[in-house]
């Protein structure tokens, strides 16, 4: 086991980022209880003597113009496992180990490298090149790697079952303890591990509890220890390399076919579905065509997908030749489960049918052009729908029932003169495109105000007029009465 | 001997009908589409899915009308909880509207595309996919052979296609369609002259009938349904329901 330590892990992150703060006193704080801590500090700063859990004003006090930066919740996990996922390379098994180590399995890897020592070696100097200072240890325990990678003097490499004897010069510390139990081991003057450990287990267990024997077992390697390891999930991916160029339609579309079969098996008997997916063709002049294609719903029906990339094949340009095909899925869903039906039922808009043809559609047109509308609590007959967001979405609120909507409505508004002596009744008559209409029946007003905290402007007051060949159409007196000037609209004409 | 030969001539028709894909009423579906006297003029009397209607509109009115008829055709094809599609261009179709003639717009999946062989590639697809319950399209002008693939696309799905053709150059161009329709708006009726405007009426023209017979109707919409309209009937009918 390999235990990695990374003493100074934010600040040598943040001098990466910023060249400039290299070798700079700077700390990262949080607030705790009314006061900003310290929870990281620069190795420049260390040496001054700041370290983790200070109080920034205390450290104020010794480096005057020190710079603080924010602390991120979670940056330092979220830097080991980037890091511990970048150490795969050096094993199969790599975990984190909060707050600032990682541990590798290196059985089984290190000869690999040319021994332990290389092995070490080279893990250290990457990690170096890359800003992280660190120390490494290995052994046969995570207990005892960690214990010398952070309090070891002399050499980092224990030898198998040596561990009795590599811990005996460190101090109790270095035993992953809690803080009270060492704190009492200091007071008793148990100032070294090799001070207790032939102490009887009894003697132990009664003054430290359970907890520091587990420990110690584990560091000796009597007791065994579990940690988790990371795992990297592999992407949806497929590749097809091509013996020959390819140029024709048919053999495009015998590589889709065969990347979709791998796929699809794939992502089948891991219950997922296809979102949206992507298609490169690696060219011999170097260039790559990009296809894309998207769902509705998630799909890992063979047949289906490949006739949405069917639709695009068209757009896809072998140019001297495709050498590889590369296939993605960059968004996967677990897959809806599908009811067996004995019976054809009433499937409505979650038929799988629909959500394919929709595909289909959307990948020839666009899915810009496919709309679905549902109610909006509003009365303002333009916000009075919005379209959904997805087949499955169901509004809240229902389509008002009480006042008729036109059947056809015009985007905007058009202007027409009327004739209208008295306030408050509907017009005589109305003249649009150049024909006048005697008004017969009429039905209103209905005012609807202009919702004022979303724009400026008159309220409408609509009428439902009909005229004497019982054409029906929905105008609008915009704002109040006047006898100069009364402005109004046609918005609509109905069944 | 007279009687004999009508007999002969009934059969023999019913026979053509039955070759040609018409099958009778079944037994369940009697209640029809509620258009009445109407529907007498369709092939055994059945209003006829999945197949191709088209309705003709010269002007906005006109349109708006259609759309009126065609909704509440829609609402009744509908009842199983299909979507339909209803794909245009410069559509100007308010949605919420249709609520009145039985359709819940949620279910009404609209396609909002600029060009016309983008239109007729939509609607040959859209006819194709068994699951839905029909599909409009607003085309103004369509050949014999687009009409045609529409009208096979519909026999073999089963999914009744409707063409609105808004302003056409050539309305009375020849299509494979079974029904041409064309609904122009009628003056509305109240009870005792009261003020308002009454439930939409429309004159409805069957210009074109395959293997039926062509008519004008009054129609009207009756709160929730369909209703042949009649001056004199729709007056005592109001005129009982306010006694009542």
């Amino acid at each position: 086991m390999v235990s990695i330590w990374f003493p100074n892990l934010l600040s040598d992150w943040l001098a990466t980022r910023k060249p400039e703060l290299k070798g700079e006193v700077f700390v990262f704080t949080k607030p705790e209880r009314g006061r900003i801590i310290v929870t990281a500090s620069s190795k420049e700063a260390e040496k001054q003597g700041i370290f983790c859990g200070a109080i920034l004003a205390d450290a104020k006090a010794i480096v005057p113009n020190i710079q603080c930066f924010d602390d991120e919740a979670n940056l330092n996990k979220k830097l080991l496992t980037r890091i511990a996922k970048w150490a795969i390379r050096y094993s199969p098994f790599v975990a984190i180990d909060l707050p600032e180590g990682i541990i590798l399995d290196s059985s089984g890897c290190s000869h690999l490298w040319g021994g332990e020592e290389k092995y070490l070696q080279h893990i250290l100097a990457k990690l170096n090149e890359s800003g992280y200072g660190c120390r490494a240890a290995l052994s046969d325990t995570i207990g005892t790697s960690w214990a010398i990678a952070r309090f070891g003097k002399k050499l980092p490499i224990i030898a198998p079952n040596e561990q009795y004897n590599a811990l005996l010069n460190l101090p109790p510390i270095a035993l992953r303890l809690e803080t009270n139990s060492y704190q009492r081991l200091y007071k008793l003057g148990l100032d070294k591990i090799g001070k207790f450990i032939q102490m009887p287990r009894s003697v132990l267990r009664r003054r430290f509890g359970e907890g520091m024997l587990l420990k110690l077992a584990q560091a000796l390697g009597t007791e065994e220890e579990t940690v988790k390891p990371i795992i990297i999930i592999q992407p949806y991916e497929e590749r097809l390399a091509c013996l020959e160029p390819i140029r024709t339609k048919t053999a495009i579309e015998i590589a889709i076919e065969k990347l979709l079969e791998n796929l699809c098996n794939r992502l089948a008997s891991d219950g997922l579905g296809m979102r949206s997916a992507e298609l490169k063709g690696y060219r011999l002049d170097g260039k790559v065509t990009l296809t894309k294609i998207g769902t509705n719903q998630p799909s890992h029906n063979i047949k289906h997908l490949f006739k949405l990339f069917q639709l695009r094949i068209d757009q896809i340009e072998p140019a001297l030749g495709i050498e590889l095909f590369m296939l993605t899925a960059i968004k996967t869903e677990a897959m809806l489960v599908q009811q067996e039906k004995l019976w054809g039922g009433k499937p409505g808009l979650a038929d799988q049918n629909i959500a394919q043809l929709l595909d289909r559609l959307a990948g020839k047109i666009g899915p810009q052009a496919i709309k679905r509308y549902i109610p909006q609590a509003h009365y303002w007959p333009e916000r009075s729908l919005r379209t959904a967001v997805s087949l499955e979405e169901k509004s809240e609120c229902s389509w008002q029932k009480v006042n008729p909507r036109p059947m056809e409505m015009l985007k905007n508004p058009e202007p027409v003169q009327v004739t209208a002596p008295i306030p408050d009744y509907p017009p005589m008559n109305f003249r649009y495109k150049d024909e006048l209409h005697l008004i017969k029946k009429a039905d209103g007003p209905e005012r609807i105000e202009r919702e004022w905290w979303i724009e400026k402007g008159e309220h409408r007051d609509y009428y439902i007029v009909e005229d004497e060949k019982g054409r029906r159409y929905w105008i609008f007196r915009s704002g109040h009465y006047s006898e100069e000037k009364s402005n109004w609209f046609i918005h609509g004409f109905f069944a | 001997m007279k009687t004999d030969k009508e007999e002969i001539v009934a059969q023999l028709k019913k026979q053509i009908l039955e070759t040609q894909g018409f099958k009778p009423a079944p037994i369940s579906n009697t209640e029809g589409f509620g258009l009445g006297s109407l529907e007498a003029c369709f092939p055994n009397s059945v209003f006829p899915t999945a197949t191709i209607h088209e309705f003709l509109s010269e002007n906005l009115e006109d349109a708006a009308s259609s759309e009126g008829f065609i909704s509440g055709v829609m609402g009744k094809l509908m009842e199983n909880g299909s979507p339909c599609i209803w794909i245009s261009r410069n559509r100007k179709l308010f949605p919420p509207s249709m609520e009145r003639f039985g359709v819940d717009p949620q279910q009404v999946i609209f396609i909002d595309l600029n060009y016309e062989k983008e239109i007729l590639w939509t609607t040959e697809e859209a006819l194709k996919c068994e699951g839905l319950a029909c599909v409009v399209a607003e085309i103004p002008d369509i050949s014999f052979a687009q009409s045609r693939r529409l009208q096979l696309a519909t026999e073999k799905s089963g999914v009744t296609g409707i063409i609105l053709r808004k302003q056409p150059k050539y309305a009375r161009s020849a299509t494979p369609c079974t029904v041409r329709w064309q609904i122009k708006p009628q003056p509305s009726e109240m009870v005792d002259e009261m003020p308002g405007v009454g439930n939409p009426i429309w004159e409805v023209n069957l210009l074109k009938v395959r293997n039926g017979v062509t008519g004008t109707f009054q129609i009207q919409w009756l709160e929730d349904k369909f209703a042949s309209f009649d001056q004199k009937i729709a007056l005592a009918v109001l005129q009982t329901k306010q006694a009542g």
